[in-house]
């Protein structure tokens, strides 16, 4: 809940920040669909903690390095807003301008769409962009290797749409398999 | 959630509508703020809303999860082969300019369907998630 709020909060920084982009990422899925899948794991886990065995200081050492370490680097960090720093001085002022592009022909061409976000994620960051789709594809279908065996076959075979693929023979291979492990284990 | 009559009405009332300002996000992200990142996530979480007030059994029939999962691929798909299609067409890789006629109606073309593709996947990845999660029952001990 407190992290739900906390992003919606975020989310009114941005707009303030004039990126209604960010903004709208941040509203939707820090506070929307975050929380909930947060209060879905909740409620799988065990209601009681488990009892502390004894106190080991590594994870704090661990944090309190890693936390130096990015203040550190923050003091580096060129001004809010300053419009000499490297990254608003490198490529950006051509994507503004929006005449970076060049036709077969050599004439400079503009995308010319309003959206400047658009404009650079989709056109002229389009790589990264591809990037980024494949890194969800991969985190979904890891997701999906990880838990979604196991809701299928917990879904009873009456109530649900029937499956292309044979459902029939596939609870029975996961169950066994599960099996397998629990008698490993 | 049989006796919560107020959330279903309202609910029922109001996944018409974040659908359809998912499709406004989605297709004109040109303009205003907006892409497919964020109307794919609009998207799914009317599929959320859906199933945590109805219930995950209607909602995987209204969406199927074997649907979904080829969904996830699809998107991936349309993006890459944006850029595919541009190399056939005599371009480098995901440069629309080849698409259309005019170069520039080819940079929308080739945005607006790239965008689609990203709305595609992200939408599919986010109900596949949530549906793993919620399908799962919880294990004791």
């Amino acid at each position: 809940m407190l992290s739900g709020l906390y992003s919606l909060l975020s989310a009114a920084i941005f707009v303030i920040l004039d990126a209604v982009d960010v903004a709208f990422t941040e509203a939707a899925v820090g506070a929307g669909i975050t929380t909930v899948l947060l209060l879905g794991t909740l409620a799988l886990t065990d209601t009681e903690e488990k009892p502390r065995r004894k106190f080991s200081p590594w994870p704090l050492v661990v944090v309190l390095v890693t936390g130096v370490a990015l203040v550190f680097g923050t003091l580096d960090m060129p001004g809010f807003g300053d419009p000499y720093a490297p990254a608003n001085r490198h490529v950006a002022p051509e994507y503004l301008a929006d005449k970076v592009r060049q036709n077969p022909s050599g004439d400079p061409l503009t995308v010319g769409i309003p959206n400047v976000v658009t404009t650079i994620l989709a056109s002229y960051r389009g790589y990264d962009t591809l990037g980024e789709v494949t890194v969800i594809f991969t985190a979904g279908i890891g997701v999906l290797l990880l838990l979604g065996a196991a809701a299928r076959h917990e879904r009873p075979a009456p109530g649900a749409p029937p499956q292309p693929g044979g459902t029939t023979a596939r609870p029975g291979r996961t169950e066994s398999a599960d099996d397998a492990n629990g008698g490993a284990a | 959630m049989r006796h919560h009559f107020v959330l279903r009405v309202v609910a029922k009332f109001a996944i018409p509508f974040i659908l359809l300002y998912a499709l406004y996000v989605q297709f004109h992200g040109d303009f205003g703020p907006g892409g497919g990142f964020q109307a794919g996530v609009i998207f799914a979480s009317a599929f959320i809303l859906y199933s945590l007030i109805f219930g995950l059994e209607k909602a995987r029939h209204a969406a199927p999860p074997g649907v979904v999962r080829f969904g996830i691929a699809l998107g991936v798909l349309i993006y890459a082969g944006t850029g595919v299609a541009g190399m056939l067409l005599g371009g480098k890789f995901l440069d629309y300019s080849v698409l259309a006629h005019d170069a520039a109606h080819g940079q929308h073309l080739g945005i607006l369907i790239v965008e689609f593709g990203v709305g595609v996947t992200v939408a599919s990845v986010m109900i596949s998630v949530f549906f793993a999660f919620a399908g799962r029952k919880r294990t004791d001990g």
